[in-house]
Formats: C-alpha cells, sequence, structure tokens
C-alpha cells in the first residue's frame, strides 16, 4: 500500500481549508442535534433569566420598554458564556481537541469552524428568546434592524469567546473563568448593541442608529482577526 | 522531562517503547505525534522535519491515544467520515466501510459511540487512526482499561492493521502484550532511552529479563 | 551581576529623587488653582499614575507579542510585571480620581469615558492574573497569558471609543457642573510644567519598580526549573 494513499491535499489549500472548516461546524451541529445539552442549556437559562428580570426590576409597562434591548443583551451575553464553555469542553473532556490538531489542517480551520458553530448557537438561542419575550412582555420584537444588531453582536461575541473559552477550559478554574476574561473585552459590543437593539426598537432613524452598527463591524473584523491569528498559539505547543 | 533522547526506526517495523510510568513515554510520543514540541534537537518522520512541515507529517501519521478522541454523540460512522474529512481522504465511504470491517465494528456503525464499551471505543480510535492510511502508526498504552477479551480482540485488530508496511511505535507497560506484537524493544526510563534491542536477538529470560535489566542500569 | 545591581540602585535613588522633587513641585511650586483649591492638586497624581497604568499595558502587550514570537521566558517575566504594577497604578489612579471628584461634583464616581475605561482596564488586569493563577504548566500559562495581554489591549481602545460615543449621545449633569468638562480648568504654565514633571517623575518610579519585579521574577522562575528538573 502506498503512503497514505487514500490521504490526499485537494488541489487548493483553500478548498481543503474549507473542508476541514465544514466538517467541523457539521459535527457540532450533528452531535448538538442529537444530545441538545448545549442548546437545552442556553434556553433554559436565558428564559429563567428573563422571568428573574420580572421579578427582580417589578416595572410598569413604559420603564420595562426602556430597559427590553438591555435585558435581552444581558440574557445572550450570559447564555452565550454557556454555549461557548459547553462547546470547548466537548473537545477537551475526551481528548478529542488532540484529534482535531493531528489533523493535517491549518488551525485557523479549526478556529473558524467552532466559531461558527457556537455562532449558530447564539442565534439558535436568539431566536427562541425573542418571540417567548415577545408574548410575555407583550412587545413586538419582529424587527430586521434587531435581528442585524443580534447578528453582528453575536458574530463579535462568537469570535472573542471562541478563542477565550479554549484557554479558559484548559484551566483548572475553567467555569468561573470565561466570563471573568470575556466580559470586560466584549464591552464595546454590548454597549453597541444595546445601543443599536433600543434605537431600532424605538424607530430611531438609521442616522442615529449608525455609529452603533459602525461600532460593531469595526469591533466584530477587528477582534475576528485577531483571535484567528492568535489561535495558532493557544492550541499549538 | 526528556533529555538526550535519540530514536530511530525503520519503515515498517515494529517498536514497542516499554518503560515505568512517570519515564516520559507519552511526553515521547506526544512529540512524535506533533502535539507537543522539543526544546531541543530535530525530529524527522517520513522524511519531513516537525514543526516546519507539520503538515505533511500528520498526513502520514495515525494516532492512538488511550483517550480515545471519539465524539460520543455521534455513531461510529459519523467519527469515521469525520476524521475522514479532515484527511481529505478519498472515496471516504468506501474507505469507512474498508475500516469498519478491519475493526469488527460494521454491525455496530449506526450506533452512537458513548454506548460503545471501551473495548469498542478503543477498536473504533485505530480505525480513526487508519482511515486515511497512513504510513505511521503510533500507539500510547493502547490496552489501558481493556479487559481480556477486549485486549484480544485489540491484539487481532491491530495485527492486522499493521501488517501492512506500517511503522509502529508504542508504548506499553505490558511486557506481554508488547511481546506478542513488536519487532522491537527500547527501554525508556528516567527520560533517556536506556536499550534497545531487536526481538530476535533477545537472551534466555526475553523480554521480561531485557527490560529488568535494562531499567535497573 | 554588580553592574546591574548599580544601575537599580540608580534608578531607585533616581526615583525617589524625582518623586520628592515632583511632590515639592505640587506643593510648593505649582500654584492653588481658584476654583477648586487644595483638590485640585490630587490631579497631579491621578493623570500621572493613570497613564503609567496605561503604559504599563502597552509595555505588557509588545512583551506578549515578543514573547509569541520567540520563546524567550525573560518577555514573559516582563509582561506579568507590567501587568502587576499596571494593576496597582490604575488602582491609585482610580481611587485619586475619586478623591478628586467627592468635592468637585459631590459623587465618588463618575460614569465618564476616560474613568470607565481605565475601571475596564483594571479588570482586565485582574481577569488576566486569575487566568495566570489557574494554569500549572509555564510554559502554557505564558502563552495563555501573552494571548490574553494582547487581545485586552485592543479591547482598550474599543471601549473608549465606544463609552464616548454613548456619553455624547446621554449626556449625564453630575452635580450641578457640566462632566464633560472633566478635567478642564485654566493651565497656566507653571501648572504645566509640574504636570510634565510629575509624568516624567512617576514613569521613572515604573521603571525602577519594573526592573525589581522583572528580576525577582526571573529568580521565581529559575527556582521553578530547578524544582522541575530535580
Amino acid at each position: 500500500m502506498t503512503e497514505g494513499s487514500y490521504s490526499t491535499m485537494p488541489p487548493t489549500t483553500s478548498t481543503a481549508f474549507l473542508k476541514a472548516m465544514t466538517a467541523v461546524i457539521w459535527k457540532d451541529l450533528a452531535a448538538e442535534w442529537r444530545s441538545r445539552e448545549v442548546i437545552s442549556a442556553m434556553l433554559v437559562f436565558a428564559l429563567l433569566v428573563i422571568f428573574i428580570f420580572n421579578f427582580a426590576l417589578q416595572l410598569d409597562a413604559q420603564a420595562r420598554a426602556a430597559v427590553t434591548s438591555g435585558v435581552l443583551w444581558v440574557t445572550f451575553i450570559f447564555a452565550g458564556t454557556l454555549g461557548l464553555s459547553r462547546s470547548m469542553a466537548v473537545e477537551k473532556d475526551r481528548g478529542c481537541l488532540d484529534g482535531l490538531l493531528l489533523a493535517p489542517v491549518d488551525r485557523s480551520a479549526i478556529y473558524f469552524g467552532k466559531m461558527l458553530a457556537n455562532l449558530v448557537f447564539m442565534l439558535a438561542t436568539a431566536i427562541i428568546v425573542l418571540p417567548v419575550y415577545s408574548v410575555l412582555y407583550n412587545t413586538n420584537l419582529f424587527n430586521a434592524g434587531l435581528a442585524l444588531v443580534i447578528l453582528l453582536g453575536a458574530e463579535g461575541y462568537a469570535a472573542v469567546g471562541t478563542l477565550l473559552a479554549s484557554m479558559a477550559v484548559q484551566a483548572r478554574t475553567r467555569d468561573i473563568l470565561l466570563p471573568i476574561l470575556l466580559f470586560p473585552v466584549a464591552l464595546p459590543v454590548l454597549l453597541a448593541a444595546v445601543e443599536a437593539s433600543s434605537g431600532f426598537l424605538g424607530g430611531a432613524a438609521w442616522a442615529e442608529v449608525a455609529p452603533w452598527i459602525n461600532q460593531l463591524v469595526v469591533y466584530d473584523v477587528i477582534f475576528t482577526a485577531a483571535a484567528f491569528m492568535v489561535f495558532d498559539f493557544v492550541v499549538e505547543e | 522531562m526528556l533529555r538526550d533522547l535519540e530514536f530511530q526506526a525503520a519503515e515498517g517495523e515494529f517498536v514497542a517503547v516499554l518503560g515505568p510510568n512517570g519515564a516520559g513515554k507519552t511526553t515521547f510520543l506526544r512529540i512524535l505525534a506533533s502535539l507537543a514540541r522539543a526544546t531541543l534537537g530535530e525530529v524527522r518522520i517520513a522524511g519531513y522535519s516537525l514543526p516546519r512541515q507539520a503538515a505533511a507529517v500528520r498526513r502520514r501519521l495515525g494516532v492512538v491515544s488511550h483517550l480515545p478522541l471519539l465524539y460520543g454523540d455521534l455513531t461510529a460512522e459519523e467519527n469515521l467520515r469525520f476524521y475522514g474529512r479532515m484527511y481529505a481522504v478519498e472515496q471516504l465511504e468506501r474507505r469507512i466501510m474498508v475500516v469498519l470491517e478491519q475493526v469488527g465494528l460494521v454491525n455496530r456503525r449506526r450506533d452512537l459511540v458513548r454506548t460503545f464499551s471501551r473495548g469498542m471505543q478503543q477498536r473504533l480510535a485505530i480505525g480513526r487512526a487508519v482511515i486515511h492510511d497512513p504510513q505511521v502508526l503510533l500507539l500510547d498504552e493502547p490496552y489501558t482499561g481493556l479487559d481480556q477479551d477486549a485486549s484480544h480482540m485489540l491484539d487481532g485488530v491491530l495485527r492486522q492493521v499493521t501488517g501492512l508496511g506500517r511503522t509502529v511505535v508504542m508504548t506499553s507497560h505490558d511486557l506481554l502484550r508488547a511481546d506478542a506484537l513488536a519487532g522491537r524493544f527500547d527501554v525508556l526510563s528516567h527520560g533517556a532511552m536506556r536499550a534497545s534491542q531487536r526481538k530476535a536477538d533477545l537472551g534466555e529470560g526475553g523480554v521480561v529479563e531485557f527490560y529488568k535489566e535494562a531499567v535497573n542500569r | 551581576m554588580g553592574n546591574s545591581v548599580k544601575l537599580a540602585t540608580i534608578l531607585d535613588i533616581g526615583a525617589g529623587a524625582l518623586l520628592a522633587a515632583a511632590t515639592g513641585l505640587v506643593f510648593l511650586y505649582a500654584p492653588v488653582e481658584q476654583v477648586m483649591g487644595m483638590v485640585q492638586k490630587v490631579f497631579y497624581f491621578h493623570v500621572a499614575t493613570a497613564w503609567v497604568g496605561l503604559l504599563s499595558f502597552i509595555v505588557a502587550a509588545v512583551a506578549g507579542v515578543i514573547y509569541l514570537l520567540g520563546h524567550k521566558p525573560d518577555w514573559d517575566v516582563v509582561e506579568m510585571a507590567s501587568v502587576e504594577l499596571g494593576m496597582v497604578f490604575l488602582l491609585i489612579a482610580i481611587v485619586s480620581g475619586s478623591i478628586w471628584a467627592k468635592p468637585i461634583w459631590n459623587t465618588w464616581w463618575t460614569w465618564d469615558p476616560r474613568l470607565t475605561t481605565v475601571t475596564v482596564t483594571e479588570l482586565i488586569y485582574a481577569a488576566y492574573l486569575m487566568l495566570r493563577s489557574g494554569i500549572e504548566e509555564p510554559e502554557r500559562r505564558a502563552r495563555f497569558g501573552a494571548v490574553y495581554a494582547i487581545i485586552g489591549f485592543i479591547s482598550v481602545p474599543l471601549t473608549f471609543l465606544s463609552i464616548r460615543i454613548f456619553r455624547t449621545i446621554h449626556p449625564v449633569v453630575v452635580g450641578n457642573s457640566d462632566p464633560s468638562a472633566l478635567g478642564a480648568f485654566d493651565v497656566s504654565p507653571k501648572m504645566l510644567q509640574t504636570f510634565l514633571f510629575g509624568l516624567l517623575a512617576f514613569t521613572v518610579v515604573y521603571a525602577a519598580l519594573l526592573w525589581h519585579r522583572i528580576r525577582l521574577g526571573k529568580l521565581a522562575e529559575k527556582v521553578e526549573r530547578m524544582r522541575m528538573e530535580r
């Protein structure tokens, strides 16, 4: 049998990259579909948080309208942390991260695969949380602008979060470490997302919301680039 | 910690690396597997050097660790398919069936790996390691946690899989098992290679004597 | 060893002298500001320590990059030393800022962009130290520290900008004066000189402390290595 006769690299490395990345995304989504561990944890947590806000803040309808975007984003941030942690823990616990690193692919393919899978989890959570919130508090959250903000915000959060989660999961204090590492660094996303969300929900003009959208885009670009450049150093010894 | 370590394996050789716990066998294997970096020195596998030509090395390398490196929520088939994709294996579906047959898991291919016994997981892990038909196979204590029956099955699988001109390096603290499979024995103790002997050249006491003597040196 | 000890002593004496001189300037040379009175003098220390605290981050991030590129443990020591010092200096800056705010605006805290960003930076420092303390292997600890130092450093300007935009949209009136005028008072030439001298003095103090901390770090690392090799 000739050397590695069944394994050949596709003609271009970018094809190899895409192939590996989609394999990772597919693997994460398929495994999650079976167990639904990550999504259910995120969902239950998110819904609990929304409930708690109602009782903790005791707001009338008008005050509630003012804090809707804040409540939503705090919920997403916290639930997102859960998802990021669990997604990385799966790789660490059964040694699977080694399995990924043994493959003859660029490490960034692994990073983008995990990051996009995490993004899907966050968006899936949002898709369920929004209607529930709408029903519970009798507000209409079906807003194209809001959807855009959620997409941009989740991307930035997932980009940094995946990187930091891959570090946190290797530390002794892994469960509490991720939020501590992530929150201070994700503040610009949180702020911009809350402001932009309020803007869209309140029917503000595009010019008003634009600086926040720009902020989100800038953050997304900078941190996605930084994270994938630095990911190699986190996983390779 | 490893120091002053020299190691060579010729194509097609089956080398068992023996040694007490904490000797550095796992670290040694991880360096060969490109998962850890040697602070000093050179590593070359199949003509390619680490870490610069890591991708080329990895394509030709299969690794079985004592952790299964499998996803419990996926089926056996899906696990192999995933790794096959990561290695860009051609004619993947056919290859998956071939490998499943080799490791005796064709009947369980649609079952979730988390329902597998440890022995079955280990067999599937070997399948995962050879899905891309690597030149070199590295095994780190593959018999850990297996009962007699499972070990016996693993013997069979390993014999099948390693008899095809593959170079195999296996670490083990189970001398008898190693004796059954390997053609050469190296002893790693306190971070250095203490002895190396081909099976044919072993003295009267066989592997056991050779090992005892090497460790006590 | 002799030379570096000599250098360290010179640095120490220099730092001490500069600090004493700066304090002297603050209390004896610079005029008392007419609106705020003596409290304004906190300003000299507040800005100088904040500046040093942020400088530490620059040093740490650069050291992190150099470490990742070359894997020389010395740069990891520089990085951690800088973060530790930065944490102390920023704490002084935050507290002194509070002391200044209370008599001026009758509040201990203002959510203005600079103060908030400085506090967030402090939190990032703390997170950095927690990350390091949660990892056993020295090599991995160094690598992760460098990564977080870089990521944290990149986030600080973004945080500052976003809070600034936030504050222009939601101006908050604190007390009975306009907080966007934070730090705005007429600066006479004497004040400026004192202020700049203060910056210099604190930078030298930082350098001296950094030197000592680095030396300490290198020794600690040597001990750890020797223990592992046993």
